[in-house]
Order: C-alpha cells, then sequence, then structure tokens
C-alpha cells in the first residue's frame, strides 16, 4: 500500500471509529476490536462509505502464551475497488468465544473452523465447528506453543493386536542426540 | 402390478482416491438421481504441518517448504516468502534479480496453467491435451533444471535475492522458447476454444456471478473469469512489475468456460511479460550487497576470515529479523497467495500464516455445485484448479 492511501485510510478510520485503538505496523493499519463489537464493525467495514472492504482475505489464529488474553485473532480484508488493506485483530482468553462473522463474509466457514482446530479459539454462533485439517479424534491443537513439533502420540504397527495403534510419544529426547528416545527398546530383530 | 418403489436421495463419496479428485480431496456428494443436491469437501488428508514446522526454522530453511506448498506452481509460493522476509528486513533485492524473478514467476505461471489445461481437459475427455501441454512443460522443467539443479522443487529464491545468476546461454534459451510459445498455445487453442464437446462441457457451467465471487473470497482467474479486473502485479506492484506492461484479462459470464479463456490469455500476457523482462535486465548482482542476509561470495570466504564466519553463521543460525508483523501477498498462478508472518527478533518466526490460493475456491463448491449434474462436478474441481499441497498445508 502506497503511503498516500495508507493517510486516508488511517482519517477515515479515526473518523469513523473513533472509541477503537489504531496500531501501525509496516505499511499496514491494524484495528484493535473488542470481541463484542466485531460483527458490526466488520458490517461498516465492509459496506461503509470509503472502506468497501467487500473481501475477508485471511483469518488467522495466533497464540501469545505471555499475554493476559492469549489467543489472538488475525483478519485481513481487502477492497477491490479501491485497492487498500486493513488488518483487524481480536483478542480473547482461554473462555471467550470470538462471535463468527459468516454473516458478513460466507468464506469465513473454514478459516474459523481451521482457527479452532490448530490454535483452539472458538467461535459463538458458528453452525459447524469441525476440526478441519486434522483428524476428527485429534487431540490438542497444533500451532499452541506449548503442542512439541513431534507432536503426542505415535503410531505404529503393534505385533501382538496385529495392528496399527496409538501410543503416547516419549517427548523426552535430548537436543544433542534428537535421535535418542530413552526408554525405548531397540526393535527385536527376528 | 408391482408396487411402485420410493427412492431416496443418496450419498456418493467422490474420493480420496479419485482420478478426477486431483489429489486428496473427499467430498461427500447426496445425489438427487444425478442432480448434487448438497455437497460437503472434505480435506486435511494432506496435512503436514508446514506452518509448525516453520517456527522451527530459520527463514532460509523456510524457502523450500514452499516449493511443497502448491508444487504445480513452486517458485511463485517462494516468491511470497522471500518477499515478506525482506520486508520484514527492510531490504530490497537488486534490479537484475528482481527480473530473474519475474521472469521464473512467470514461467511457473506457464507451468500451473499448462498443467491445468492438460488436466482440465483430461477431466471432461480432451485426451490429447494432456501430451500437448507436457511437451511444453518439459522445456521449462528444463529451464528450471538449468538453473537450480532440481527440476521441480527449486528453492531459488532467496531473501536478498536469488541462489545464483541464470547460467550461460539460459537467456537465449529462455527468450527462443518464450518467442515460440504462442505459437504452442495456438494449437492448443485449435483443439479446445471452439470444438463443440468442449463447449457443451465448459459454457454455463457452475457460474459465479460477481457478488458471489467477492462473498467466497475468490482470488486469481477465478476472481477475474467473473468480470473483476484485480491483480496484484498491477494493483501493488512487487518486483520489477511495475516497470512491465500487460494486460489483465478478464472474464464475462463466470462460467468455467470463462476461466478457461482468462487463463489461456493469462499465457499469453506470461510470454509477452518474460520478454520485456529479458529486454530491461542488466547485469549485476544477483543478491542483496550487504551480506547480513545472502551469503558472501565463494571468492570473499576463501581469502576473508570474517566472511567465512558469516556464511557458516548464516546456514547454521541464520539471520535474524527485527521484531514486527507483515502480510504479503503476490499474484501466484492460482491467485493471491499470501504470508503473515509475525517475528518476535531472533532467526525463526514466531508465527507464519499462510493464506493459500486454492482455499477459498475448494470450499465455495458447497455453494456452485448443488443443482450440477454429476458429470459437472468434475468439470468445476477441473475449473478450480486445486493443489492439496496447498490448501491442507
Amino acid at each position: 500500500m502506497t503511503p498516500e492511501k495508507l493517510e486516508n485510510l488511517a482519517g477515515l478510520v479515526a473518523e469513523k471509529f473513533p472509541n477503537l485503538t489504531v496500531e501501525r505496523e509496516i505499511e499496514a493499519l491494524v484495528l484493535r476490536v473488542e470481541p463484542e463489537q466485531l460483527i458490526e464493525t466488520m458490517t461498516q467495514l465492509r459496506d461503509g462509505a470509503g472502506f468497501d472492504f467487500t473481501m475477508m482475505i485471511d483469518l488467522a489464529g495466533v497464540h501469545y502464551p505471555d499475554r493476559e488474553k492469549p489467543l489472538e485473532v488475525v483478519y485481513q480484508l481487502l477492497s477491490v475497488k479501491k485497492n487498500h488493506r486493513i488488518r483487524v485483530k481480536v483478542s480473547v482468553d482461554e473462555d471467550t468465544p470470538v462471535p463468527s462473522i459468516i454473516p458478513v463474509w460466507s468464506c469465513a466457514d473454514w478459516w474459523e473452523r481451521e482457527a479452532y482446530d490448530l490454535v483452539g479459539i472458538r467461535f459463538s454462533g458458528h453452525p459447524d465447528l469441525r476440526r478441519l485439517l486434522n483428524e476428527y479424534d485429534f487431540d490438542g491443537h497444533p500451532l499452541r506453543k506449548d503442542f512439541p513439533l513431534s507432536g503426542r502420540i505415535e503410531m505404529k504397527y503393534d505385533e501382538k493386536s496385529g495392528r496399527v495403534v496409538r501410543v503416547p510419544l516419549d517427548t523426552s529426547r535430548t537436543k544433542l542426540d534428537p535421535f535418542k528416545r530413552p526408554g525405548r527398546e531397540p526393535y527385536a530383530q527376528s | 402390478m408391482e408396487e411402485p418403489k420410493e427412492f431416496q436421495n443418496y450419498t456418493i463419496n467422490f474420493g480420496p482416491q479419485h482420478p478426477a479428485a486431483h489429489g486428496v480431496l473427499r467430498l461427500l456428494l447426496e445425489l438427487d438421481g444425478e442432480v448434487v443436491e448438497r455437497a460437503d469437501p472434505h480435506i486435511g488428508l494432506l496435512h503436514r504441518g508446514t506452518e509448525k514446522l516453520l517456527e522451527h526454522k530459520t527463514y532460509l530453511q523456510g524457502v523450500p517448504y514452499f516449493d511443497r506448498l502448491d508444487y504445480m506452481s513452486m517458485m511463485s509460493e517462494e516468491h511470497t516468502w522471500v518477499l515478506a522476509v525482506e520486508k520484514l528486513m527492510g531490504i530490497e533485492a537488486p534490479p537484475r534479480a528482481q527480473y530473474i524473478r519475474v521472469i521464473f514467476a512467470e514461467l511457473t505461471r506457464m507451468l500451473n496453467h499448462l498443467l491445468f489445461l492438460g488436466a482440465h481437459g483430461l477431466d471432461v475427455g480432451a485426451m490429447t491435451m494432456f501430451i500437448y501441454t507436457f511437451r511444453e512443460r518439459e522445456v521449462i522443467f528444463d529451464i528450471y533444471e538449468a538453473v537450480c539443479g532440481a527440476r521441480m522443487h527449486a528453492a531459488y529464491f532467496r531473501p536478498g535475492g536469488v541462489a545464483r545468476d541464470l547460467p550461460e546461454g539460459l537467456e537465449e534459451k529462455i527468450r527462443s522458447f518464450t518467442e515460440d510459445f504462442p505459437s504452442k498455445i495456438d494449437e492448443y487453442e485449435v483443439l479446445l476454444t471452439n470444438n463443440r464437446i468442449w463447449k457443451q462441457r465448459l459454457v454455463d457451467v457452475g457460474i459465479v456471478t460477481e457478488k458471489q465471487a467477492l462473498d467466497w473470497g475468490f482470488v486469481g482467474p477465478m476472481l477475474r473469469g467473473s468480470g473483476v479486473a484485480f491483480d496484484l502485479r498491477k494493483a501493488e506492484p512487487y518486483d520489477a512489475y511495475d516497470k512491465i506492461e500487460f494486460d489483465i484479462p478478464v472474464g464475462k459470464n463466470g462460467d468455467c468456460y470463462d476461466r478457461y479463456l482468462v487463463r489461456v490469455e493469462e499465457i499469453r500476457e506470461s510470454c509477452k511479460i518474460i520478454l520485456q523482462a529479458l529486454d530491461q535486465m542488466q547485469p549485476g548482482p544477483v543478491k542483496h550487497q550487504d551480506f547480513k542476509v545472502s551469503p558472501p561470495t565463494q571468492n570473499e570466504q576463501e581469502n576473508k576470515m570474517e566472511s567465512l564466519i558469516l556464511h557458516f553463521k548464516q546456514f547454521s543460525e541464520g539471520f535474524e529479523a527485527p521484531a514486527g508483523e507483515v502480510y504479503v501477498a503476490t499474484e501466484s498462478p492460482k491467485g493471491e497467495f499470501g504470508v503473515y508472518l509475525v517475528s518476535k527478533g531472533g532467526s525463526k518466526p514466531y508465527r507464519a500464516k499462510i493464506r493459500a490460493a486454492g482455499y477459498n475456491h475448494l470450499q465455495a463448491t458447497k455453494d456452485i455445485l448443488p443443482g450440477l449434474m454429476l458429470t459437472d462436478v468434475t468439470t468445476v474441481i477441473g475449473t478450480i484448479d486445486i493443489v492439496f499441497g496447498e490448501i491442507d498445508r
């Protein structure tokens, strides 16, 4: 976005949303919204004169464990007519849901399911909040910062029962020897 | 006389092992006779946790992961990542590197659209197209190989430029291929554009209105097929695109046929872009000359101890990026491919969210498919040009 466009948009946002916090990032304008005002703000951003944000281009869930409200939803909005972008952020704690914005943009459906699946953000009013990318019976939310990269379970073939079983993964492997898994016997040579 | 029997709707499982499902799409279709009543796409069968992995890799190590997202338009994905890292670092690639990136981004666009033509033809019953388009894809793969040693997963674009300059004679090869290529597109068009069967299968199938396209967040050829002239190469020019002249083809009806025409025209525009870039390109460095981000030259490493240390540190610890966050999007062959990159300082990203181009197109099938015939399902899936690497990530 060119600097003039950014200034124009910043002026417009300050005029229309006087009580919202506006932050500046690298060539971008960030709007902080409380969950209660989200639907109203988004509708205004979509239909309001001068904004014309007809598209929600991206929705990202981010986990900041050291914050008071650790879960953050980041919306990227785009106007194809005016050719400008804005970023909207909502921060919530574990127990507060974020209102679903499917009534404003239909495409929010999968994005919200993904944010629920990967980061564990709950969306109120979503018609079908299932897991999307992981298996339906997956345990945990992999993009949380406390989720180990290797996962928590592993699947392997069990000779005794003759099928694939899930066993808890030993995550105590050391950094120096990533292949060493203490407490695990080497496979029997037959 | 026999009692009349009543049949209810029945549900079929389209994929995940179906040749027309373009990978691992599992589509639950509820049918009334041959008409689709309800469609429910299930994704995630190719989920590899790329976003989680990126949080544990340095910025440079992240590049190869992007090749493997949309494995039909490899360098375009890298392009977004390196531009995002460059924006975070506040640097810009030198002019020659920018032109090289433009050339390869456009070659990749050809590569992707050629596969689209071939596979879409195959879905609809035009077998020959597949053989034709793969003939030209082979040449582009050879160009890939000449420049980076790999035929598909290049890892050629790097933060701050490209990995190395074009080898001798490659510019001429690209030029002769691109000059010759429009005649090949004419051949494809002879086979398809006015083909009666092709038109019967595509025209007025899967119509997406402009309003629908915006509501569902369509991007790229899918959006332009519905009549919205929006192209990030024009709207937010990155690299050398602002110095190059080209047109944006736009559809009118928003059906599968328009999207096919848009893509064919895009290949022609790509040829123009490559030729202009080759003309404008000047000799010069292809890496950012600061050497904080890009590695020092071999010669410097052999003669200066500091350069050797720097090289070692770059490839072990990686370079450090300042804290901040950026969202960078480029016009990949399938549309807007974006990366939302959050850095808290250090050599690894805090969060890297990938915005896949085909994601919204696929989820919109539950809106487009109802009312269409079962045979049109393959047409619609073909026209949205899905690749599961980027959708499942």
